[in-house]
């Protein structure tokens, strides 16, 4: 586990904010996706591919790196964002979103784009893969350092796969799977309490024969943290339930689930193209949440 | 006349019949003896899908998943992204029944390198009853892109099958019977995925020919009727086709050049399957007179495998109705 600096986390942050800005910029251009999930996980993808993963952005197929599944596709922006500011494409191609031709499809395709391990879309099956990829590797190396995280948002929790897959990982032992869930309490339909309620999830988890820590997602330094402990279970496979606040950053989309499936630009009550949205969203990130003068 | 590779006590009327999930058993075994990439994934059904010969030599390769299909395939896709040649097995009904979104998904559209192979396939799984009975497998597979789809004849082809599986980079589905299919092919008879096999020709003599096209273990009845056709004064021959996908098309537009009509023979729904691969492709470049012989839209029921195969239009006496009324 890698120590961060009070310097190396206000560096994480400020690129979280740039992620962000991203991911506003690119559903604006594309006129429809999602903007919770993103907003709310760009702390942690900050986190992952600026300090925790071993991968080398000029060989997306480097053997040694370590495998990140993205179980909820639907959050894609914010994985396409943080790929091309880490550099395995130019961040200009982030416009094309959703667009005809583009390498980034509305939901991830492994094979059009470099950096994807999977495609995904279909909520639940991700976490199966991640378990498949850490089974095949120790097959071949039991001791490997290799990490499989996977990453899983609270709504997909309702898919029974992700239950099945569970069951094996905790019977395999797999100490080298880490699943991060961005525990937002919220999902299409209205607050995951209210469309089937989860909790006691910790206690869920537990039961499946998993190391289980709950952190606020936003917090860089105690994510690390909860990383690195994660990083140092041996006998069980581990979930960190992220607290994350949906739209994150975004003062007037943040707590709203209308803002799950929505753009910026769609007023999730009339779903009348208001641009004054996406630009108090980009202000409000530019100026550091009020914090610097921009124009 | 049999292809001169076929099993030669056919011309007398007796074959040994075997399941052809035998020949998938022990062709995985050999796949494993290869290759250390091939590995093998089961939902408790090792035993019956004959998967236990591989778990037994190779248990580190093995992995049990439980009673879940989806994730069965889910898993193995991720390990073919680690490079691995995964073997799922399960009853067909379940995998690719239950889980076709996880296979369209996760394997097909990741085109990895997956092989999915649905046992007790047909209605001759018998006693067990409709909702084991898997007829509706091959048309849900030949519509996924990627997917390559085959059924054998016989445990010999199952093995041959098996082996060029784990050989071919990328998703492929074949099916397998419970129970016993007649051996009608041997070691030396040749297989290719993708490529047709000609099993039978016709006499020379009969103005009035048809071709039959077979898949899976019906080959024995399609070549039975055959020889019965060409007995009653009709010109029949067999092109096997093991692969329903890709078709072999180039075999199957000579075949339909050769001979006046076209019966297809497969134990499945008609829609969707081998009969409509064949309709499908001869309609647009070759339109032939065609009778379907295999399940016509209706779930199956328990029975014994024969009294199954007849009772819903299969058997030899059902291939040459179709083909004798087809040539009237």
């Amino acid at each position: 586990m890698k120590y961060l600096t009070t310097e190396e986390i206000t560096t994480l942050e400020t690129k979280a904010n740039e992620i962000r800005q991203s991911i506003i910029e690119m559903l604006v251009a594309a006129g429809s996706g999602h903007t919770a999930g993103p907003l709310g996980m760009a702390d942690i993808f900050t986190l992952l591919y600026f300090s925790v993963l071993k991968h080398d952005p000029e060989n997306p197929l480097w053997n040694e790196r370590d495998r990140l599944v993205l179980s909820n596709g639907h959050i894609c922006p914010v994985l396409y964002a943080t790929l091309a500011h880490a550099g395995y494409f130019e961040v200009s191609e982030l416009a094309t979103l959703r667009k005809f031709g583009s390498r980034l499809q509305g939901h991830p395709h492994r094979e059009a784009l470099p950096g994807l391990e999977t495609s995904s879309g279909p909520l639940g099956s991700g976490l199966s893969q991640a378990v498949g990829m850490a089974l095949a590797e120790r097959i071949d190396y039991p001791y490997s350092s290799k990490y499989f995280y996977c990453l899983t948002g609270d709504g997909e929790l309702n898919e029974g796969q992700i239950w099945e897959a569970l069951m094996l990982a905790g019977k395999e032992q797999l100490h080298n799977l880490i699943v991060i869930v961005d525990r937002n309490g919220i999902q299409i339909d209205g607050f995951t309490k209210e469309v089937m309620p989860l909790e006691p999830l910790k206690e869920k988890f537990e039961a499946f024969n998993f190391d289980v820590q709950e952190v606020d997602g936003h917090n860089i330094r105690a994510m690390n943290d909860a990383i690195g402990k994660a990083q140092a279970v041996f006998s069980q496979p581990s979930v960190i339930i992220a607290h994350t606040i949906p739209s994150k950053g975004v003062e007037l989309f943040e707590r709203d689930f209308r803002w799950h499936g929505n753009p910026p630009g769609k007023g999730p009550e009339d779903r009348v193209p208001k641009a004054e949205q996406a630009a108090t969203a980009l202000a409000q990130l530019r100026s550091l949440n009020g914090t610097l003068d921009i124009d | 006349m049999f292809a001169s590779h076929l099993q030669p006590s056919l011309t007398a009327g007796n074959v040994e019949s075997v399941p052809t999930r035998i020949g998938y058993g022990d062709g995985l075994l050999e796949a494993g003896k290869r290759d250390p990439r091939v590995v093998a994934l089961c939902c408790d059904l090792t035993e019956s899908t004959r998967t236990h010969l591989f778990a037994e030599a190779f248990p580190a390769r093995f992995i049990q998943v439980g009673v879940a299909e989806q994730n069965l395939a889910s898993v193995a896709s991720g390990m073919a992204a680690m490079g691995k040649i995964p073997f799922i097995a399960s009853y067909a009904m379940f995998s690719p029944g239950r889980n076709w979104e996880q296979i369209r998904t996760t394997v097909a559209y990741n085109n990895a390198n997956v092989k999915i192979v649905g046992a007790h396939a047909g209605v001759s799984v018998g006693p067990d009853g409709a909702t084991h009975q898997a007829i509706e497998d091959m048309a849900i597979m030949r519509a996924i892109p990627n997917m390559v789809v085959m059924a054998p004849a016989d445990i010999h082809e199952a093995r041959k099958m098996t082996l060029a599986a784990a050989q071919y980079e990328g998703p492929v589905y074949f099916r397998l019977g419970r129970s016993n299919s007649p051996v009608v092919t041997t070691n030396e008879s040749p297989f290719e995925i993708g490529k047709a096999e000609r099993m039978y020709s016709r006499d020379e003599v009969h103005e009035r020919t048809v071709g039959i096209v077979s898949t899976g273990s019906l080959l024995y009845n399609a070549l039975m009727a055959a020889v019965e056709l060409n007995q009653r004064g009709i010109g029949a021959s067999v092109l096997h086709m093991a692969t329903i996908k890709p078709l072999d098309t180039a075999a199957l537009e000579q075949f339909a050049t050769e001979h006046g009509a076209i019966v297809t023979v497969e134990e499945h729904q008609i829609i969707g399957g081998l009969g409509s691969a064949v309709a499908e492709h001869l309609s647009e470049v070759l339109p032939t007179r065609m009778a379907r012989i295999g399940v016509h839209d209706q779930f199956g029921q328990s029975g014994e495998p024969d009294e199954l195969v007849e009772h819903y239009g299969m058997g030899i006496s059902a291939i040459i109705a179709a083909a004798e009324n087809l040539l009237q």
